[in-house]
């Protein structure tokens, strides 16, 4: 039993083991690396998170209450129309101008962006868990795939938007009687919008479940004894995590227009409370004398719907293997 | 093919009940009380006679069921005898009275049928949807052929760019956007609708169409992005197939690979797109119905809405599903009827 003390003999040239020289890359790296070069999506990532921070921090740089009526300075117009028309009442305190109530365009814009963007987020992480739980079960138990997925096809031929309506409608005074009128309207139409929207997330998620079920690492997984609960959350569900950001992106967009549609049919937040579709729905009878009142708002929800669009895309051509590293 | 078709038509009657059950157990949950606008001065002993007339005294199920031999029953009753009688295409068939005078659907807003007020706005919602749609898919079917034949051309990006502006716009915005572009800078077009207008001689018919193009315009941008997306992906996907290059290496002339080979085969999907985006844009249309003030479908059903009519919004909200179980049932069929290598038996 004694060790050969022989040293390794030097490998000629030709066959030396150059090995990887760097660590081999992270997954994540080759996603970001590949989202990088989609301008689009780089560019509506970027506004997502510059509104996105508008709207958090935008109350302490404006620190001009929404609501406070100002009668006198009431039917100011934005700074920029000093431009061509020097008649029009203007002001630096005011630089979005004033609704007829005399109240701040921008704090309301800015207030009214947190209540859309709050709304859309929150509806569309309750389609999300919705939407992978139901497509989850489906692909991964047989016995339920039938039974949910019919119910799915059900779901799918409803019509949602006039269902939407009469719901909000019926539903509104005794979730406001319960929690009052901001948090009952919050969680009434953050619940049916997600309630709503979750069928698409649900396909997808099952299509992919149905398939890697069937992959030799679940099998190992179950050989080993792994219960079915932590083969979903350890095995399953990492792996369906591309698809699932993606129909993410997209249940953001339909949520934030979903509730400004429902805003500005009348249906959503009380009076008092804004939001993006809101604001536009109150401007439009005098949009003839105040058209920024409609435009502002209007061009707020359409930027971050094609911003989070941008980004659905970009996000799409990144996760996708096939696509990556062309 | 046939057996499909049937056995999908058979299939959508259970998908329609479950439907209906929804949307009555949903108006039933809802707190809104129709007796809730008579005085306070009427005693309630007559109160509970106005319930008992609006058939608000019988249990669920019996409401149910009631509500279904009016709509299932009684109101095509109704529309036979209207066929037979009055209307133009069927008058000549011999006259049939199957109606005799049972209960039909009351609408409580107007205090009469609620199918006379589908009757009243069923075409006019058909008409600018449907002309939108048509006027949609005419735009885009050759946006999508060219931008997927020049592929990352200017062109293409350009189109890309506004398919993504379309999708994000909702209609809520560009409607008033263009009524305050046309309607009101320019004076080009009237910004309400107006639905009583007749087409009666060439002055009229330029007043109606004009009052249709913006209406139709917002719709139709919905419907464009969508649609040049898809045709421009299923055109890309088979130009790069191999039957092309024979096309081409026959000799055929550059037209007639993209125009006869290819789109003929790019067709078979976008079609189903086509028929499947009928519904969403019946839901669009509740929008820009009330932008425009059209009187159509959805205007009348946010009115009932507002207005506690129960009878009407569960009528309204039930044709919009089969609307919906309809068009969807067309796409699948369609898709089988066009595509050879798709069966279903």
């Amino acid at each position: 039993m004694t060790d050969q003390t022989e040293p390794t003999p030097t490998a000629i040239g030709a066959l030396q083991d150059k090995g990887p020289v760097s660590e081999p890359r992270n997954q994540w790296l080759d996603v970001w690396d590949q989202f990088r070069r989609h301008k689009g999506a780089m560019l509506g990532g970027g506004f997502l998170i510059f509104i996105t921070l508008f709207v958090l921090v935008g109350p302490l740089i404006w620190p001009v209450d929404a609501q406070t009526l100002d009668i006198r300075n009431k039917d100011m117009r934005p700074i920029y129309t000093a431009l061509w028309d020097s008649t029009s009442k203007v002001g630096w305190h005011r630089p979005l101008g004033t609704d007829n109530l005399g109240r701040d365009i921008l704090a309301n814009l800015i207030e009214g962006g947190r209540a859309s963007l709050a709304v859309g987020w929150a509806a569309m992480v309750l389609a999300l868990v919705i939407g992978t739980a139901i497509g989850v079960l489906a692909g991964f138990f047989k016995k339920l795939d039938f039974w949910l997925m019919r119910f799915t096809d059900l779901v799918l031929s409803l019509p949602l938007l006039p269902l939407l309506l009469v719901a909000v409608t019926l539903f509104r005074q005794p979730l406001r009687a319960n929690f009052g009128p901001e948090t009952g309207m919050f969680i009434l139409i953050v619940g049916i919008v997600g309630i709503t929207s979750w069928m698409q997330t649900a396909r997808i998620v099952r299509g992919d479940v149905l398939a890697l079920k069937e992959r030799e690492f679940i099998l190992a997984a179950r050989s080993i004894g792994t219960s079915n609960g932590k083969i979903i959350r350890r095995h399953l569900l990492p792996n369906v995590i591309s698809p699932i950001m993606v129909s993410a992106t997209l249940g953001l967009a339909t949520a934030i227009i979903t509730e400004s549609a429902l805003s500005f049919l009348g249906v959503g937040f009380p009076s008092d409370f804004p939001t993006w579709g809101k604001l536009l729905a109150d401007a439009v009878p005098r949009m003839e004398e105040y058209p920024e009142r409609v435009l502002l708002p209007g061009i707020a929800i359409s930027l971050t719907v094609l911003s989070v669009n941008y980004l659905g895309d970009g996000l799409r051509d990144a996760l996708d293997p096939r696509i990556r590293g062309r | 093919m046939l057996t499909f078709t049937i056995r999908r038509l058979i299939l959508s009657v259970p998908t329609l009940l479950f439907i209906s059950l929804a949307i009555f157990l949903l108006l039933q949950l809802a707190p809104g009380d129709p007796m809730s606008q008579v005085p306070l001065t009427v005693p309630p002993e007559v109160k509970e006679k106005m319930r008992q007339a609006l058939g608000l005294g019988e249990p669920v199920h019996v409401q149910y069921w009631k509500w279904m031999v009016q709509f299932f029953w009684i109101e095509p009753q109704v529309f036979i005898d209207w066929l037979t009688r009055e209307s133009t295409l069927f008058a000549w068939l011999p006259d049939t009275s199957l109606y005799d005078g049972q209960l039909r659907m009351i609408s409580w807003q107007t205090r009469g049928p609620v199918m006379d007020l589908v009757v009243q706005s069923l075409p006019q919602t058909l008409w600018v949807v449907g002309m939108s749609y048509v006027v949609g898919v005419l735009i885009a079917l050759p946006i999508g052929i060219y931008s997927a034949y020049r592929h990352y051309s200017v062109f293409d990006q350009a189109g890309t760019f506004v398919t993504m502006i379309g999708f994000s716009i909702p209609p809520f915005f560009t409607g008033p956007l263009l009524i305050v572009i046309f309607a009101v800078q320019l004076d080009w077009f009237p910004s309400v609708y107006n639905t009583v207008h007749q087409v009666v001689d060439w002055d009229s018919f330029v007043i109606q169409l004009r009052q249709m193009i913006l209406p139709v315009m917002v719709l139709a941008l919905q419907t464009t992005a969508q649609i040049s997306r898809y045709m421009r992906s299923a055109m890309l996907d088979n130009l790069n197939q191999d039957y092309v290059r024979t096309a081409r290496a026959k000799g055929l002339k550059e037209g007639v690979v993209v125009m006869v080979h290819v789109l003929r085969n790019s067709m078979i999907p976008v079609i189903t797109v086509i028929a499947l985006g009928i519904p969403s844009i019946f839901g669009g249309a509740i929008i820009t119905e009330n932008v425009f003030k059209v009187n159509g479908l959805g205007y009348q059903l946010l009115i009932a809405l507002f207005a506690n009519d129960i009878p009407t919004v569960m009528t309204f909200t039930f044709i919009f599903a089969i609307l919906i179980v309809l068009f969807n049932l067309i796409a699948d069929v369609l898709y089988g009827v066009l595509d050879p290598r798709i069966r279903y038996d």
